[in-house]
């Protein structure tokens, strides 16, 4: 019985032993296992891996951010930029446009000596540079003190009276030698000399010699625009020389000839 | 590279000198003028152009008979026109481009609408 008892307790005691065997070789083996994973640990430290890691993460991608929103308002500035020039190129190119135009009209204004001619610039600046379907040319004569129409658009000339100096809107345009716009464009109807939308006195330095009066701007047309303005400037000063000098030398061809012709008679 | 030629028929000096300054701010172009449809038609036997701009009103030959006149020769059939006239009303511009005008523009003519329409016209860059 107590040898029974004895074996019993002997394997119940060998199998613990072998038990506490496998728990020291686990022990063992789980220890390794430990130290390795502290190694590894302790390497991710020294690179710089690990909790630090996520934090300089957050920081780089914050980093990135700030750069990405800098860069997303350089463009917005650049951009800006571009629309501004963009804006100031067609600023240019309208300007440029509006000088090529005053040049030319300029040129054409001074490019003959021949008063008819003169007289036929005005009319084409008028149409095609303005836009006026029906005006009238008026030149003061100043025995008179009456401004006679010498050329005509869009009526004919012997549907045109003088006007005396001061009376109506032409005349006082004429007299203070100050420029008129009608401040609405009416409808037109019909023509009538006293309501013009627009006079231009012709002037050297303030000496008025002529008056162009608009009547009528063409269908395409509503408004003056700021060409207009400085066109109408430059028809002001350019076209009262360019008639003057014309109505001068073609008075002294004219003499010219007659005392040639006297000349001849009595050289004869 | 061949310039690109191109007719100006416009009895206006101011108006055709307007133009031509236009035109000579664009690449390679030499500009042909001619003050009436009459010219205009002797100017098109001499030369091949590549566009044409004309006037309506004019004196010894209109813009739109000479639109007619060009169009009917064959030579000209892709040849573009462009017509720069003070005739603004729908009607105008419905017998002009029925004619055979590519564009219409109005006067007084933008500069800057003229080089856009012979750009567009010439497939220019």
């Amino acid at each position: 019985m107590s040898k029974n008892r004895a074996e019993e307790f002997l394997n119940t005691f060998k199998k613990t032993a072998d038990f506490v065997k496998e728990l020291l070789q686990e022990n063992e083996k789980l220890r390794y296992q430990v130290a390795n994973l502290q190694e590894e640990l302790k390497s991710y430290k020294e690179k710089g891996v690990g909790v630090d890691a996520h934090a300089q993460c957050i920081a780089k991608i914050a980093q990135l951010e700030a750069e990405k929103n800098e860069i997303l308002n350089k463009i917005r500035e650049v951009e800006a930029e571009n629309k501004s020039f963009a804006e100031k190129y067609v600023e240019v190119e309208n300007e440029n446009n509006n000088l090529a135009n005053l040049y030319i009209a300029s040129f054409q204004l001074h490019s003959t000596l021949n008063f008819k001619e003169v007289v036929q610039i005005i009319m084409e600046i008028v149409i095609n540079l303005i836009g006026a379907e029906v005006f009238v040319l008026y030149l003061l004569d100043e025995k008179t003190n009456e401004l006679s129409p010498i050329a005509t658009e869009g009526i004919e000339l012997n549907e045109v009276t003088n006007v005396k100096l001061g009376k109506g809107i032409i005349g006082k345009s004429a007299k203070t030698g100050e420029n008129y716009f009608s401040e609405i464009i009416p409808i037109f109807e019909n023509f009538n000399q006293e309501s013009p939308i627009a006079c231009i006195p012709l002037k050297i330095k303030e000496h008025t010699i002529g008056v162009i009066a608009i009547y009528k701007l063409f269908v395409q047309k509503s408004t003056f625009n700021e060409l207009d303005y400085e066109l109408f400037t430059l028809l002001a000063g350019h076209a009262a020389t360019a008639l003057f000098s014309a109505k001068l030398y073609t008075e002294s061809e004219r003499k010219l000839s007659t005392i040639q012709g006297f000349i001849e008679l009595l050289t004869k | 590279m061949a310039k690109i030629e191109i007719l100006v028929v416009e009895d206006s000096p101011t108006m055709r000198q307007l133009i031509v300054f236009a035109l000579k701010r664009l690449k390679d172009v030499n500009v042909t003028e001619a003050s009436d449809g009459v010219d205009g038609l002797k100017k098109l036997s001499n030369k091949q152009f590549h566009l044409m701009i004309a006037d309506i009103n004019m004196p010894i030959m209109d813009g739109l008979k000479l639109v007619s006149l060009v169009r009917q020769d064959p030579k000209y059939n892709d040849m573009p026109i462009i017509i720069v006239t003070t005739e603004g009303a729908d009607e105008d511009r419905k017998k002009g481009l029925s004619l055979g005008a590519n564009a219409y523009l109005t006067k007084p003519v933008q500069t800057t609408q003229l080089i856009s329409t012979v750009k567009e016209l010439l497939k220019l860059p």
